[in-house]
């Protein structure tokens, strides 16, 4: 263990400590119960506040910085992929121009979303590969970037894969100095880092993550859960094959036992439901009914489910073609018996016989008579291993979030591939220039991950470490942050307006519980940060509440009631504006107002002799904290976007 | 489900529209709306497809029985605007031999 890690463990201990040592005071001793409706949310939301710090102690205990890799071996076969939807030429073929130097011997490819021919002439005149989705995808789902990248993925043949957003400017060393992780058998994935080019110093959006990619990557990586972001990540074939594959077995499997299950019932509903003169149907039913037992027979048995679902279609198409022939019987026997048209029959002879080609086309589950009773219909075809709804039976980039990352680093961990994060900037990256494509970004990274959380949730997953559970929960977790902010305003406000403390008192014993946790606290971030800058993102991570919570809302709408997540791909160039986008921050600078009006009420209060001085002080201090977490977004709406920002800078010091 | 919009012209001819799918559990509706119309003495019939999403052989059988019954009574039972699939299948199964569809209803007789 190097001292550095030794100090953090410390450190670690010490918040651990100091924390649990006030939220259990808080909690056994501390509420006032007289005000529970302020009392508990408060409470809970310091509650959530300490998990995090937690979380993020168990983070950063196993703290890694790798040594080099060796330099990878020649001769491995590398594809590069640059995915884009709808960005402009010239920033697409940046990339790719940048993405076709790179040194290692490779293959450029840009994957096109928006199947533009234009581009596709500009690229291969430079030697580019270009893809686009291939018919198969038509009218199917098509699973926006993880769509785009698994059609891909069937396109190519690389061992490894570089993927690349379009606005990530690759190091001509990208390949050289990763590719070496991949001589460990097991390793599935290196991310590096996404640093932002086009952001001023004071990075008044928030665009860099310093603490991310650094330390906590870093962090996650000690325990094999250094994460998958999307971009600037080399990944293992064979490892994204696996675990498509191994996904269409579980999930045919799953929708093969669901469709089992309600067999019976349907067909039985579906028989009662027939009326007189259905006799027919009602037999082909009960056919059917039998026919299912037999495939739940012989799966027990432990039959292949191909083996099993096929000879289940084929004597469902008997049983069709059964119909088909009966119908078609007895509609020769009425056309014999009308007058005047056997004749032209006999002549003929044409209409005597309906060849076998007829009989099975009609025969076929589309046209056949068993769809007459539409569930009926619909439980065959889910009782059958192809995925007709799917472009692809196998899709290896998770699709069940809008952030595809973090679902599918999370299934290569549980199948028990390795990750690693490597901490050196080789590629230069675009980030939004406005407050509206930083907020849409945000808000999508933000659904995205609670989707995961609803529908994979790390503690429901096989084949994980409890501690690589514990970092996809902190991550997932951080984004909850939305709800603890209201608490964080509200009870200020409550106090100095309405004189109601959700404490019990303000007692010495508060202050000595609360004070060195905060330190420590502190001093955890700085020791771990050394000198990057986590300010911006401590803010971010409050003042941001409204996007918080709605992705939290948005998200379970989305994954338990259908509802659509309202998604918006994020522009990657500068959005024109004629007027400072205030609306976009309304619920903050209301926050803001309130809190503002709480202080001044509060010193009217004191000059009135009604306040009490030490908790409206405490209070006085934690409103002041509150305006300079959400002054961020001031800052944010009036950034003019960097260009801008570079001209006035120049400006301001005298240069033309 | 399928739903029948039927009406009688001013020349007497009687106008079927089924609406949905003509299936194996339909069939005996359009079979029993052709008997109503009989009975009422009208024999001269146009089935119009043009909301007729679907057939199958037995949907095709009804047809037949169907004329069967209108020639029976000196009648006859013509077919017309088809969909795809319905065109399909009549020219598979040859059975646009003896019911040759028309264009509109106002062409069938």
């Amino acid at each position: 263990m190097t001292p550095r890690q030794l100090t953090i463990r410390l450190i670690v201990l010490a918040t651990a400590i100091l924390g649990l040592n006030y939220i259990i005071w808080r909690w056994m001793v501390s509420i006032n119960w007289e005000a529970w409706w302020i009392a508990i949310p408060l409470v809970l939301a310091e509650t959530y506040s300490l998990l995090d710090s937690l979380l993020f102690g168990v983070t950063m205990w196993r703290y890694k910085q790798r040594d080099t890799p060796l330099p990878p071996p020649a001769g491995l076969t590398v594809d590069v992929f640059i995915t884009t939807y709808n960005e402009p030429f010239d920033l697409v073929m940046g990339t790719a121009r940048a993405a076709k130097n790179i040194a290692y011997p490779h293959r450029t490819w840009i994957l096109d979303d928006g199947n533009r021919a234009d581009l596709r002439a500009i690229a291969e005149a430079e030697g580019i590969g270009w893809i686009t989705r291939s018919d198969d995808w038509a009218n199917r789902p098509r699973h926006a970037k993880a769509g785009n990248l698994n059609n891909a993925l069937l396109a190519t043949d690389g061992e490894f894969m570089l993927i690349l957003d379009a606005d990530q400017v690759p190091d001509p060393k990208i390949l050289d100095n990763t590719l070496g992780y991949f001589n460990n058998r097991r390793m599935a994935l290196v991310q590096t880092p996404q640093v932002f080019v086009n952001v001023p110093p004071n990075d008044p959006l928030g665009s860099q993550a310093p603490l991310f990619y650094g330390p906590i990557q870093q962090g996650k990586d000690g325990w094999n859960a250094a994460f998958f972001c999307g971009s600037n990540a080399i990944i293992r074939r064979e490892a994204l094959m696996q675990l498509g594959v191994m996904r269409y077995v579980s999930e045919t499997e799953l929708a093969l036992n669901k469709a089992l299950k309600t067999a019976d019932k349907v067909v039985a509903k579906a028989g009662r439901q027939l009326g007189p003169g259905q006799e027919r149907l009602a037999s082909a039913l009960s056919t059917l009914a039998t026919d299912l037992q037999q495939v739940r027979r012989e799966l027990n048995e432990g039959q292949a489910i191909a083996d099993v679902t096929y000879r289940f279609q084929e004597r469902v198409d008997a049983v069709a073609r059964n119909l088909v022939a009966e119908d078609f019987a007895a509609l020769h026997a009425e056309l014999n018996s009308i007058e005047g048209l056997s004749r032209t029959i006999d002549v003929d002879g044409s209409l005597a016989v309906v060849d076998d080609v007829a009989l099975d086309r009609l025969s076929q589950r589309d046209w056949s008579p068993l769809g007459a009773v539409e569930t009926v219909r619909v439980l065959i075809d889910s009782v059958n291993a192809e995925k007709a709804g799917e472009a692809q039976a196998v899709m290896p980039l998770a699709t069940i979030s809008v952030t595809e990352d973090m679902a599918t680093c999370m299934r290569l961990h549980s199948l028990g591939w390795e990750s690693a994060y490597h901490h050196e900037r080789l590629a230069d990256g675009l980030a939004p220039e406005d407050l509206d494509s930083m907020l849409t970004q945000r808000l999508r990274w933000a659904q995205g991950t609670m989707q995961v959380m609803f529908r994979e949730n790390p503690f429901m997953q096989k084949g994980l470490s409890l501690a690589q559970r514990l970092m996809y929960v902190a991550t997932m977790w951080s984004y909850l942050s939305g709800f603890a902010a209201v608490a964080y305003i509200a009870a200020p406000v409550i106090y100095l307006i309405l004189g109601i403390l959700p404490v019990q008192s303000l007692s010495n014993e508060f202050f000595l519980r609360l004070i060195p946790f905060l330190v420590i606290n502190q001093i955890l971030f700085l020791v771990v940060g050394r000198g990057v800058k986590t300010w911006r993102g401590q803010q971010y991570s409050l003042a941001l509440f409204p996007t918080w919570i709605k992705s939290v809302t948005s998200a379970f709408g989305n994954v338990f009631l259908g509802r659509d997540l309202d998604f918006r791909v994020t522009p990657k160039t500068l959005q024109a504006r004629s007027r400072l986008p205030w609306h976009l921050v309304r619920p903050q600078l209301i926050a803001m107002a309130v809190l503002a009006l709480a202080a001044v009420v509060g010193v009217i209060r004191l000059l009135l002799g009604q306040g009490d001085l030490l908790g409206s002080s405490v209070n006085f201090v934690w409103i002041a904290f509150d305006l300079l977490i959400f002054s961020v977004v001031i800052e944010a709406v009036r950034y003019p976007g960097y260009d801008a920002w570079l001209n006035s800078n120049k400006k301001k010091e005298g240069n033309p | 489900m399928i739903e029948f919009k039927n009406e009688t012209l001013a020349n007497g001819v009687g106008v079927i529209r089924p609406v949905g799918r003509l299936n194996m559990v339909s069939a005996p509706h359009l079979g029993a709306n052709i008997d109503a119309l009989i009975s009422d003495g009208t024999v001269r019939l146009v089935v119009d497809l043009a909301g007729t999403d679907f057939i199958d052989s037995s949907g095709l059988g009804a047809l037949i029985t169907g004329l069967k019954k209108t020639r029976q009574a000196g009648g006859d039972l013509r077919l017309a605007n088809p969909t795809a699939q319905i065109t399909a299948v009549l020219e598979m199964t040859n059975l646009n031999r003896v019911l040759q569809p028309v264009a509109s209803v106002d062409g069938a007789y």
